[in-house]
């Protein structure tokens, strides 16, 4: 079961997948070499509306005659509404409209109950008070112990609190246990984190006529355009999404929310426009979060460090959702042979997990490569030999098919060679002392190899003037900026030449701005449809210049002959030659087939732990990434900041913590739910492969949206296990995990 | 803001984070302010209490070197007169409750919180948002220094992260890191892009020193 606040239904994974009659590739699709501004360090092109307080994020806008909605949200984690009557809100002065969202049960707290729209926020507040509601209360379960307990209440009408998510089997993982000279099991534990994206979800809702614009704070428009169509009944020609700014996702902001349904409705009752806005405490109840995990892993070794079995048993718990499957990154990373994955869902009375950025590949990776760390050990080996002796160039675990590209090698040794590897304690915890330095490491894959099928259009004025328009969002990576980087490399003009329209549901289709989708999808389209401009207008020019098409440069915002340069066109010149505004239709290709395209990373981290305290302190954290062609580096820098930043956070502080007894979640703020902040800050050093993936697309530029958060939480509890000789084994790693785990430690030796 | 709503007395519930709002316009406040919060089913109840009716404050305040008056209730913030009033949305409104730092604005220089800042008391006093930040249309060095340095990615926390940043070099034009540190970790950077933050803040203050503008 899922409720409507779910987010997109689609996995990334699925939202991968070319779209049907998607062009062809050509076998090789990308150029080599350098660009001009491709790949160099270009400030955003709409920096200076940032910063100047001009970007208008959806909480910022203000219709004529708008209204202000507000929920009422259920107050039990479980219970029946009896009745339900919404008429004393009406009649308070100043309400303009009431709906009941949800008839029968309701299964968390904070699921929606009614909305009200009033002329102002206080008054629909005031209104929410005076709806009258019956509730009967339930028995609820908020943990995922709770959840398996014998006799717990079961949390879905049709099913159990547990069940399968997933299993794979390759080999015969008894064989591997029986060929290993070590077997080792270890249980890793994730919490559930919250995404907290600093501008909290809202919507704008106005119809004119029959036709309903909505602005949204959202990742994905078409999604959303796509859920109310069908939630209303009515064409999705006659819905159209906006988003303009929109102030951070990571996952929680992907399909139809029931707010922006709300004010959809509640505009339509009120025939004036609707604005909701969330409040941090709705934020942190019934928006999603990262599912938590109990990942097992037992392998089978042998003394020179080769794997030859491991098992795999996940629990996950995303409330009502299903939970996040972690196997991946070990399906593929390793050669392994043998190999069993087992995982589950565990159901609970809470809103439903969304993705979160990078979801469960963050979760595996955790397990996975903490296990590796700790094998290491084990065998007293480098924890970097141990990763190179299972090196796959193949996925399944080098039994499938080839990698296209694979610069997982090459980060390694400019991460090493960065952080000073050889530092590392050779014996983990060997260092004397209160305070110990340790350093870790982690590997990272995720796909982002883009949606073919994704579109972008050109426009070439008469007067020289160039826009793209794109249904893609900006929702911090740098979107705009890129795409007038290609569209200018491409034309021979200048990134601030290019106007682009992007953030509206009536612009040329492309996937949810999450899973790293973006780059690879929107960045080849946009490349496509100026190949095509540029290719027209040379002809243009070659004509007017009485000269061999093929004799034409397009550079320095000019046509000229390449045999003589003094002799040229100007873009405008050219463009006028048009005589009409002229449209160019890009589309992202396929890929080439018989390859698998991935990304790929590793992350190296030196980390101080206050023995006494159990306090930790991350130094310094180097990240390598192969994402192929990097567009930007200024903002691709930004992200691998970010998604540093935010592994360490979730490492050593996030939390979503429940009251069990009363079904709360007791820190639903910003104080509470720890997040870090300057203070926790280490410096980080952002490094890429640049390993062009010429049979990807016409860039050969992969996506990097999740592969710096897939390592970040793995590598700095990797570097405590090397600073204090003992893996904490579950975050956030609080100083009372830690004086908990260095305990352990004593109670083994 | 229309108050017709708020009129009559009526019962109401004083939330404990209702309350600890209250206090910074003093007694009348902390009832008043009930008015504001908890009613979404998410709050647990408090003690009821009886309000006193409300009374709209004419106030003058002065906006980016521009003198306003208005008439303000004693719960309104001076967030909310901003952005919902004067329609200066560049100062964000992300947690409500001082915990964040995306609201931060200057008073008298200084930098506040303007989610927990009542409106009446900034009466006769001189606001700066980040609309007004700009001078004659040439950014402040710190802005160019976040652009410069992509000390930013969602774009939402920029503007509190840019106020509490001009405070402090305003204050000390030649700032430690340690000391750019403090002043900044009362705003919290979601997307986590404090290293460029950090970065930015150092170059706008070489380049202040420089006398470059």
């Amino acid at each position: 079961m899922r409720d409507l606040d779910t987010g997109d239904s689609l996995t990334y994974k699925e939202q991968g997948q070319p779209l049907p009659g998607a062009k062809p590739a050509a076998s090789v699709q990308a150029p080599a070499g350098t660009f001009k501004y491709i790949g160099g360090y270009l400030p955003r092109v709409d920096g200076e509306r940032v910063v100047t307080g001009a970007a208008e994020y959806t909480q910022d806008l203000q219709l004529e005659g708008m209204l202000f909605a507000k929920i009422l949200r259920s107050p039990h984690a479980c219970a029946e509404i009896v009745a339900l009557d919404l008429s004393p809100a009406l009649a308070l002065d100043g309400v303009k409209a009431a709906v009941r969202l949800k008839e029968g049960r309701l299964n968390y707290l904070g699921e929606p109950v009614a909305a009200v729209a009033a002329q102002d926020e206080a008054t629909a507040e005031e209104a929410l008070d005076l709806i009258k509601v019956e509730y009967k209360e339930l028995p609820f379960v908020v943990s995922e112990d709770a959840s398996q307990a014998e006799g717990a209440p079961q949390v879905l009408p049709d099913g159990p609190n547990v069940q399968k998510l997933n299993e794979l089997t390759r080999g015969d993982v008894d064989k591997g246990f029986r060929e290993a000279d070590l077997l080792l099991e270890r249980t890793y534990r994730t919490s559930w984190e919250v995404h907290q994206p600093a501008e909290t979800h809202a919507s704008l809702a106005l119809w004119e006529g029959d036709s309903l614009t909505v602005w949204d704070s959202t990742q994905a428009v078409h999604s959303v355009r796509d859920g109310l169509a069908r939630a209303l009944k009515m064409p999705a020609a006659k819905v159209r999404v906006i988003k303009k700014y929109m102030g951070g996702g990571f996952g929680s902001k992907l399909g139809l929310n029931d707010h922006t349904l709300a004010a959809a409705l509640l505009a339509h009752q009120a025939r004036r426009p609707v604005k909701v806005v969330l409040s941090r405490k709705e934020n942190s109840y019934c928006v999603g979060f990262r599912p938590s995990n109990r990942i097992t892993i037992k392998a089978g070794v042998k003394k020179d460090g080769t794997l030859t079995a491991v098992h795999f048993k996940n629990l996950t718990c995303g409330g009502l959702g299903r939970g996040d499957d972690c196997a991946d990154p070990l399906v593929d990373l390793y050669r392994c042979p043998n190999l069993k994955v087992e995982e589950y869902s565990v159901f609970a009375h809470t809103c439903s997990n969304r993705p979160t950025r990078a979801p469960g590949h963050t979760q595996g990776t955790f397990a996975l490569e903490g296990f590796l760390e700790e094998l290491a050990a084990e065998l007293g080996m480098d924890p970097l030999e141990l990763r190179l002796r299972n090196y796959t160039t193949k996925n399944q675990g080098d039994t499938g098919t080839p990698y296209s590209t694979k610069g997982l090698e090459q980060c390694y040794r400019l991460g090493s060679e960065k952080i000073g590897w050889q530092r590392r304690n050779k014996k983990p915890g060997q260092a004397a002392g209160r305070t110990k330095r340790g350093l870790g490491m982690a590997s990272q894959i995720w796909p982002g190899a883009g949606v073919p099928g994704t579109l972008a259009d050109l426009y070439v004025y008469p007067d020289g003037s160039v826009e793209v328009q794109c249904g893609t969002q900006d929702i911090g990576c740098g979107t705009r900026t890129f795409m007038a980087a290609i569209a200018a490399e491409t034309l021979g003009l200048e990134p601030k030449d290019i106007i682009i329209k992007i953030g509206d549901s009536d612009y040329p289709w492309a996937p949810s701005s999450g899973g790293s989708l973006t780059a690879p999808s929107v960045g080849p389209a946009v490349r496509d449809a100026a190949l095509k401009a540029v290719e027209q207008l040379k002809q243009l020019a070659a004509k007017k210049l009485n000269i061999p098409a093929g004799q034409i440069t397009a550079a320095e915002k000019k046509f000229s002959n390449s045999q003589n340069p003094a002799q040229a066109l100007s873009f405008a010149e050219a463009a006028h030659e048009l005589r009409r505004e002229t449209v160019f239709h890009g589309e992202r290709a396929l890929w080439a087939p018989g390859f698998d395209y991935q990304t790929f990373g590793a992350q190296f981290a030196e980390v101080e732990v206050d023995t006494e305290t159990g306090r930790i302190r991350v130094l310094r954290v180097v990240a390598a990434h192969d994402i192929g062609r990097v567009l930007n580096r200024q903002t691709a820098e930004s992200q691998v900041l970010g998604g540093v930043l935010q592994g360490l956070s979730a490492a050593l502080f996030e939390q979503k913590t429940m009251d069990t007894s009363l079904g709360r979640m007791v820190n639903a703020n910003l104080h509470d739910y720890k997040v870090a902040t300057i203070e926790d800050c280490p410096e980080i050093i952002p490094l890429f492969a640049d390993v062009v993936d010429e049979r990807l697309n016409n860039l050969g530029n992969k996506g990097l949206g999740e592969p710096p958060r897939i390592p970040s939480s793995a590598v700095i509890a990797n570097a405590v296990f090397n600073a204090i000789g003992v893996h904490v084994g579950e975050i956030p790693m609080t100083p009372d995990k830690v004086l908990q785990a260095l305990k352990r430690r004593e109670g083994r030796s | 803001m229309e108050n017709s709503s708020i009129k009559k007395k009526r019962k109401k519930t004083v939330t404990r984070r209702a309350f600890i709002k209250g206090m910074g316009g003093g007694a009348i406040g902390a009832t008043l302010a009930a008015g504001l919060l908890g009613r979404d089913g998410l709050t647990p109840g408090g003690q009821n209490v009886e309000p006193a009716v409300f009374e709209a404050k004419p106030i003058t305040l002065t906006v980016n070197g521009k003198t306003v008056r208005l008439e303000v209730e004693p719960r309104e913030t001076l967030l909310h007169v901003l952005r919902e009033r004067l329609r200066l949305p560049g100062t964000k409104r992300t947690c409500d409750r001082g915990e964040c730092g995306a609201c931060t604005v200057l008073l008298d220089g200084k930098p506040v919180y303007s989610c927990m800042t009542l409106a009446a008391r900034a009466d006769r006093r001189q606001v700066r948002t980040i609309e007004g930040l700009a001078a004659g249309g040439n950014l402040h060095p710190l802005q160019q220094a976040f652009i410069d340095k992509d000390a930013y990615q969602c774009g939402f926390c920029t503007p509190g992260f840019i106020m509490a940043g001009a405070a402090l070099l305003e204050a000390n034009p030649s700032p430690s890191g340690d000391q750019i540190k403090a002043a900044l970790s009362g705003n919290i950077c979601r997307c986590g892009n404090y290293q460029k933050i950090h970065e930015a803040v150092a170059a706008a203050s070489e380049r202040m020193r420089s006398g470059l503008k």
